[in-house]
């Protein structure tokens, strides 16, 4: 069997797979990238091919334009994959964002699994994450500490139908990362029964329309910039957190603030937000699903990314699992948990 | 706990005051006693368990939880009943309701040794926010808010009582007042206050408007710049409340040893300066004593506080607010000589032949001390709230000074997207803007439009929430009075300032300079 340091080297800007001269989400321009998801802080733009789900290339290629549809580039369906250099790539589902893989890599009969991010609750815009059986298991660890356990989404999105009815003359202005938990919370509204329309902020749009050109059903968005304010009271508005508090804001009427994420669950970090209606719905991993993640895949070893790594390495170590932590540089944690 | 622990979650993230009150009195009204009692005890920090602290419940979770991964957590969430809260492993069961009267009195039944035992029993039987609402409960520091006056005009407003009648009885009562919310609900008589050393709402005064008043109808006095306080004597015991109620007994203990006779003045909390040769000092020396715990005797030296006394509402067992002015005066200046000359002494009637000699007077006044002139109706009696026409007062013109706009940071609430608290500094002599102080009031709605666009096309830098602007906006600060302070560069601290015009006309060169200000030291 293959000595995993002698043919993948953990680096601040990425993962290299040296025999097939490749990177996994580097920070900075390669030659050749593998891509986990299109998050900014995963997908960069300016490499000279990416191989990546179709979903990835196609939200690359929304964000940063041609580059990321050059004929170079190679698309995989989940289960599929490719070899290089006597590597074998395979992508598999992540339950991060649409089109988010783990990539397995084997090579010479040593299997090397990276989530890039992931979760393991419901989705209904992304394909479930899968158990890939790997000696080593690379996972991230955004929510590595055990005050992170966020309830069910559900709940969550109950709380949040809730507000809405109580204040029939105000908006609910919810922030929500632009790719991926916008949709989610848009969905999960959907099938909790919320058939009004929708109101988003621009910047939502674009991403919006790929989900439903991939069969993510989104029902009817409207545009707030093509809303009057008055038709707003008692609906959901969705923006990106940045505009939350920004003069944008002011065109909606009277609204609560309500922001969705992880870090939700903590009440002084909502409070420093200027949120008034914390949801916590991550599109991460919480405490338990990391750690029950790691019991399940049951590596030979588990690398570990970025997040609470030391979190995460103490419970390894108080199960007498061998761990250690990558230190990536570059990995934006606080917007998109 | 249940219903506690959501009005705690939804007063954390609640900015508006109204919102505030909405929700408490909406949980006073549909939440049984005593737990509704104890509740408003807790968010008004009026319950002190003694055997449980945050050590007790730290040494808990280490019996349950990794103590890395504790210390971990605890760095990252900043509290320790937050932390413990949402690493309390839930139980397994389903769980009985935990009534937060159950919990108040587990808790206050629990000894040193036992305190651990019960709480772990407490905690597990709640889930991740009634954990959190326990543990605030059992520590302090609830942090949402709501001071004793909120609370008790929520109290007023959830049972439509007046909220005069509330004051008074609130500190009556012990937690959780189950007597109180009798009377509320209308289905007792008022209770009876006879042997307690309750709070009485104080008369209040608006600003003088009119052009002149008689002065054979309103007796004038100064006012004075320390912090309005009545002191009961009743029942065997003193208190000292401030404007809201709120009981300051602790922060004074000289006062309270040296309040000896039965009776309830209203009076000004001042502390002797020694600058000012042994005379009233001004505010700012005062604040050297507020809200202290303990007081130490270096404290207690330095800044002597004594009590300028300028009302009588009761003496021995005698209710004078129903008499006029006269009268409580006339027995006022009878009662003084009976306290001890070192803590409290008589505010004088300002003996002005006629408004325009008072008028004179009062633009005299350079005692820092001295805020302005109170006029009080010569036949009013002692009623609670602003009345109209009973009580003025008459404010000093305020200073002004003409500064730059150097910072800017956003507001809350209803202001978060607009940059609404303004930094604004000085020339010194060397020709550099030294920051003099900081103001968030004054403008109108479409001046703060106007100063917010301001700010975000004259932005140089961004530090977080703070936008540092182009130094070209001259803005004229209107404050009471100014004081050297050691926490600024400039040395000078303003009270009350707020913006009185903005002055788009006058180049940002030809503001004031750091001397002008200082002249300006009271």
């Amino acid at each position: 069997m293959a000595k995993a340091k002698t043919w993948i080297e953990p680096h601040s800007s990425g993962i290299y797979v040296k025999p097939a001269d490749l990177w996994i989400d580097p920070s900075r321009p390669v030659e050749r990238a593998a891509v986990t998801h299109g998050h900014a802080d995963h997908a960069r733009s300016g490499h000279g091919a990416v191989f990546a789900t179709p979903e990835t290339l196609a939200i690359m290629a929304l964000r940063y334009g041609v580059d990321a549809e050059a004929s170079h580039n190679q698309a995989f369906v989940y289960g599929d994959g490719f070899e290089r250099g006597g590597v074998r790539f395979s992508f598999h589902p992540a339950g991060h964002v649409l089109g988010s893989a783990q990539i397995l890599m084997e090579y010479r009969g040593e299997r090397i699994v990276v989530t890039g991010d992931y979760k393991r609750r419901a989705d209904p815009t992304c394909a479930p994450f899968e158990v890939v059986p790997c000696d080593i298991f690379v996972t991230e660890a955004t929510f590595g500490l055990p005050v992170f356990r966020h309830p069910p989404t559900g709940y969550e999105i109950a709380k949040l139908i809730g507000a809405v009815r109580a204040e029939p003359d105000r908006s609910v202005l919810v922030g929500a990362y632009a790719l991926g938990k916008a949709q989610r919370v848009i969905a999960e509204l959907r099938g909790a029964g919320w058939d009004a329309p929708i109101y988003i902020h621009g910047a939502l749009e674009k991403m919006c329309q790929l989900y439903a050109v991939h069969g993510v059903d989104l029902g009817e968005l409207r545009l707030v910039s093509e809303t009057d304010k008055a038709e707003m009271a008692g609906q959901i508005v969705l923006a990106p957190p940045s505009a939350l508090n920004d003069r944008w804001s002011r065109r909606l009427p009277d609204p609560v603030t309500a922001m969705a994420s992880g870090w939700m669950r903590v009440r002084q970090r909502a409070r420093q937000r200027m949120v008034e209606l914390p949801l916590v719905i991550s599109d991460h991993a919480d405490w338990d699903e990391l750690t029950t993640t790691i019991s399940e895949v049951n590596p030979k070893e588990s690398w570990i990314t970025h997040g609470s790594e030391d979190g995460l390495l103490r419970w390894c170590e108080l199960h007498q699992r061998k761990a250690r932590a990558l230190h990536l540089v570059g990995r934006d944690l606080e917007e998109e948990a | 706990m249940k219903r506690f622990a959501a009005l705690i979650d939804r007063l954390i993230y609640t900015r508006s005051r109204n919102s505030k009150l909405a929700l408490i009195v909406d949980y006073l009204r549909h939440t049984p006693d005593p737990d509704r009692g104890w509740a408003i005890a807790a968010l008004t920090e009026s319950l002190d368990f003694p055997a449980v602290k945050a050590g007790t419940v730290r040494r808990l979770l280490a019996t349950r939880v990794d103590e890395e991964l504790f210390r971990l957590s605890r760095h990252f969430v900043g509290d320790t009943a937050e932390t413990a809260a949402l690493l309390w492993p839930d139980a397994p069961r389903a769980k009985a309701e935990l009534s937060v009267s159950a919990a108040v009195d587990a808790l206050a039944a629990a000894s040193r040794s036992d305190a651990p035992a019960i709480v772990a029993s407490l905690l597990d039987r709640l889930d991740a926010d009634g954990r959190y609402a326990l543990l605030k409960l059992a520590l302090g520091g609830m942090r949402v808010g709501v001071s004793a006056r909120l609370a008790k005009q929520a109290f007023a407003q959830a049972f439509d009582v007046p909220v005069d009648d509330v004051e008074e009885l609130w500190h009556a009562i012990p937690p959780p007042y189950a007597p109180l919310f009798a009377w509320g609900e209308g289905r007792t008589e008022r209770p009876d206050l006879k042997d307690v050393a309750f709070f009485r709402p104080f008369m209040l005064a608006h600003p003088l408007e009119e052009e002149s008043v008689d002065l054979a109808d309103y007796a004038a006095e100064w006012k004075w710049d320390g912090i309005r306080v009545q002191i009961v004597h009743g029942g065997g015991e003193t208190r000292i409340y401030s404007r809201g109620g709120e009981e300051i007994s602790g922060a004074f203990p000289e006062l309270v040893a040296a309040f000896d006779q039965d009776a309830v003045i209203d009076g000004e909390l001042l502390v002797r300066g020694e600058v000012q040769g042994g005379e009233a000092a001004s505010f700012n020396a005062l604040q050297q004593r507020l809200g202290r715990k303990v007081v130490s005797k270096k404290m207690l030296a330095d800044y002597p506080a004594f009590v300028r006394v300028y009302d009588l509402l009761a003496v021995d067992d005698d209710d004078l607010r129903g008499q006029p002015w006269t009268e409580r005066r006339r027995q006022l200046e009878a009662f003084v000589p009976r306290l001890a000359a070192s803590h409290f002494d008589l505010s004088q009637v300002i003996d002005a032949t006629d408004f325009d000699d008072l008028a004179e007077r009062r633009a005299g006044a350079r005692d820092a001390a001295i805020e302005g002139v109170m006029l009080k109706r010569r036949d009013a009696p002692y009623v609670a709230g602003r009345r109209a026409g009973l009580w003025y007062k008459w404010k000093r013109d305020p200073l002004t000074a003409d500064c730059v706009m150097m910072y800017a940071q956003r507001g809350n609430g209803r202001r978060a997207s607009f940059y609404s608290d303004y930094t604004f500094g000085c020339w010194s002599e060397a020709g550099e803007l030294l920051p003099v102080g900081k103001a968030y009031s004054g403008f109108t709605d479409e001046e703060l439009k106007w100063l917010d666009k301001f700010v975000r096309d004259n932005t140089l830098n961004r530090f977080g929430p703070v936008r540092e602007v182009e130094k070209s906006l001259v803005l004229e600060v209107a404050f009471d009075s100014i004081h050297s302070s050691k926490r600024h560069k400039s040395g000078l601290a303003m009270r009350f300032p707020r913006i009185s015009r903005i002055r788009r006309d006058k180049p940002a060169e030809e503001a004031d300079r750091i001397a002008t200000l200082q002249a300006m030291v009271t």
